[in-house]
């Protein structure tokens, strides 16, 4: 039986609002992907995307349930062990690719190795070579097209080898050119890497490239109660 | 270095490359602040070491009653009008006495080109008789007592480029007055000893006494000395005499003899102490000085708050994704606290410049005005003391915005969601 990369069980996850009532985000009964796995996960705004991208990042810790990841409960470590393990296990795809402005294309991948290790600059090189940046390795961001910002970012996502790929709108902000060649990206360089991608997405173009496709409204119950995330 | 200090301290560097106007004007002012802190300190330490301690080789001056301090500053230090003459007598009797080393008289009350002209003997150049801080002839030779002869300090000689052989018309007075009708010529010039000496002509007392104007009141009664008459030693007159001991118990007994006891003259003795208390008076100013400076540098660090903490608002989004990389929240804000200690490290050491500076400028200052020179490479403890605590008073400086740092929330800063 093949171990699964993601397992999410009973996943409950909720804010207090300003008014002190509670607003219930996720609800989650379960998800799982498998190793190499790609998903996308389509939901309209509002419906806890970034949040459960978050609780599988261990960005936030969920109210309750377990998160699973690469063998690891998540949901049971503390926040210091919890961003450790997100730095060696997980790449993240922003909507926005949130690159650091004033670092350059090489140093914006390699930077995002050294909180899981000691620097992997050569691996950042060769990813940034593989997304065709070898040319733009000193580039500051601002410097970049968007489209190469967004294989910046790819790039920056891998770059831990990690085992699970989160994209959140990954691409949100791209034309429609650019836009397929960033996901055929993202999904090439998966898969070459054998990582899981999850990608959320209220994009129909980018859903129906997916082989598995996840409706949040279904999946996350408090969503299908109509909360707003 | 490891690669995650590493990585931190890439982060700090870039912040710090980010925002270089703001970093650049506060580690200015940190450089100010603890250079013009470590100058204050310096210069009075120098300034006291030099007054009290290395400006002369004797122990002791004796001159008319009055003040101590008027005394040194005039005989010693070249400063202050004399406070009056001694007779003759008084010098020779004080020279005989037993334990006395050196009794140099000294006669002053003229200048050349603002120099003061001190009338003395040749023993006045004796090292054997007065030790290593005994003036020393760098080039030509001592005056002959029976000639109108001139040593020349090495300060005046560097200022007035007179030369062994130049003539000297010495005025009458310390700062002007009109010219004597005398010629003195130029035998030698001493060696810089970064005393008072430098800034001193010297010429035979014996010329002193027979320069046109002088007026000798030893005697009770004026007496004009005139050309190839031997001056008597009864009329004869003295500013101050220095004296050498050799041991401190003749100090004792000549200060109970002249100070307590006598009417007619002042020992000031020994120098140094005279010295220590004026400066031990002008302490205050000292302290002003440095809290100044010291309230200059809590000043610039508190810019380094300012700076850090308004950055950090642009800078939350920054964080969040660090965060979301997997920087934990100590390591941020160990980022924040190594940019304030590297603005400060800069202040501290773009206060070396600023110290250098300043000593520069006063060593010309306190050398023209009272031969005594500074040394901006001499060591203080300041020097380690004002860097080392502006490191960490720059380091204590970044914990508040660091706090700020350290609070930032991946899911609430790096928006927008979906």
């Amino acid at each position: 039986m093949t171990r699964l990369v993601l397992e999410l069980a009973d996943v409950r996850k909720g804010y207090a609002a300003p008014d002190g009532a509670r607003i219930e985000v996720l609800d989650v009964p379960e998800l799982a992907l498998a190793p190499g796995e790609q998903v996308a996960l389509r939901g309209p705004s509002g419906t806890g995307k970034t949040t459960l991208l978050h609780v599988i990042a261990g960005i936030v810790r969920p109210d309750a349930g377990s998160v699973r990841v690469a063998g690891e409960d998540v949901a049971r470590l503390d926040e210091a062990a919890r961003d450790a393990w997100r730095a060696r296990h997980v790449g993240y795809v922003f909507q926005t690719f949130n690159l650091l402005h004033g670092f350059s294309a090489l140093e914006n991948v390699a930077l995002a190795s050294m909180f899981a290790g000691p620097a992997k600059v050569g691996r950042a090189r060769e990813l940034l070579e593989r997304v065709g940046l070898l040319g733009r390795l000193d580039y500051l961001p601002h410097k970049l097209s968007i489209g190469q910002q967004q294989r910046v970012a790819v790039a920056r996502a891998l770059v831990n080898a990690p085992q699970l790929v989160l994209a959140d709108e990954p691409t949100g902000n791209l034309d429609r050119d650019n836009a397929n060649a960033a996901l055929a990206l993202l999904r090439d360089t998966c898969r070459e890497n054998d990582a899981a991608l999850l990608v959320v997405s209220h994009d129909e173009r980018v859903v129906e490239r997916f082989e598995r496709v996840l409706d949040l409204a279904t999946l996350n119950r408090a969503a299908a109660l109509g909360a707003k995330a | 270095m490891s690669a995650r200090s590493y990585s931190l301290w890439l982060l700090a560097r870039r912040s710090l490359r980010q925002h270089a106007l703001s970093t650049s004007v506060t580690a200015l002012s940190l450089a100010l602040a603890s250079g013009l802190v470590m100058a204050v300190l310096a210069i009075g330490a120098q300034s006291r070491t030099a007054f009290t301690i290395e400006s002369t080789p004797f122990d002791a001056v004796l001159g008319a009653r009055g003040s101590q301090l008027q005394l040194v500053l005039n005989s010693v230090f070249h400063l202050e009008t004399s406070p009056g003459n001694l007779p003759w007598s008084t010098y020779e009797e004080v020279r005989a006495r037993p334990g006395v080393r050196a009794a140099i008289p000294y006669a002053v009350g003229d200048n050349w080109r603002g120099f003061r002209v001190v009338g003395t003997d040749a023993r006045m150049f004796d090292a054997q008789l007065l030790g290593t801080r005994t003036p020393r002839i760098a080039r030509g030779r001592i005056f002959d007592e029976t000639l109108r002869e001139a040593v020349l300090g090495s300060f005046v000689a560097a200022r007035t480029l007179a030369r062994v052989g130049s003539a000297i018309h010495p005025s009458h007075g310390v700062d002007e007055g009109h010219e004597h009708d005398e010629d003195y010529v130029v035998v030698g010039v001493l060696a810089p000893t970064n005393t008072p000496l430098d800034r001193c002509v010297w010429i035979p007392i014996e010329g002193m006494f027979r320069m046109g104007g002088h007026v000798l009141r030893g005697g009770g009664e004026e007496y004009h000395a005139e050309h190839d008459e031997e001056i008597p030693d009864a009329v004869k007159e003295v500013s101050a005499v220095l004296l050498a001991f050799d041991s401190p118990q003749l100090g004792l007994e000549l200060d109970r003899e002249f100070n307590k006891n006598g009417k007619d003259a002042t020992l000031a003795w020994p120098i140094a102490r005279v010295m220590a208390e004026l400066f031990d008076k002008l302490g205050w100013m000292d302290r002003v000085l440095t809290l100044v400076a010291a309230l200059t540098m809590l000043v610039g660090a508190a810019s380094i708050v300012a700076s850090l903490y308004d950055a950090m608002h642009q800078r939350r989004r920054e964080l969040a994704i660090l965060r979301a990389l997997g920087a934990r929240r100590g390591q941020l804000s160990t980022v924040i606290v190594l940019e304030a200690a590297a603005i400060a490290t800069f202040g501290a050491l773009g206060g070396f410049a600023v110290y250098a500076s300043i000593l520069l400028v006063a060593r010309d200052i306190l050398r023209a005005e009272t031969g005594i020179v500074l040394d901006p490479a001499a060591g203080h403890a300041s020097l380690a003391l004002v860097p080392l605590c502006l490191v960490a008073l720059g380091a204590a400086c970044g914990v508040i915005p660091a706090w700020k740092a350290y609070r930032v929330e991946v899911a609430r800063d790096l928006g927008p969601t979906s």
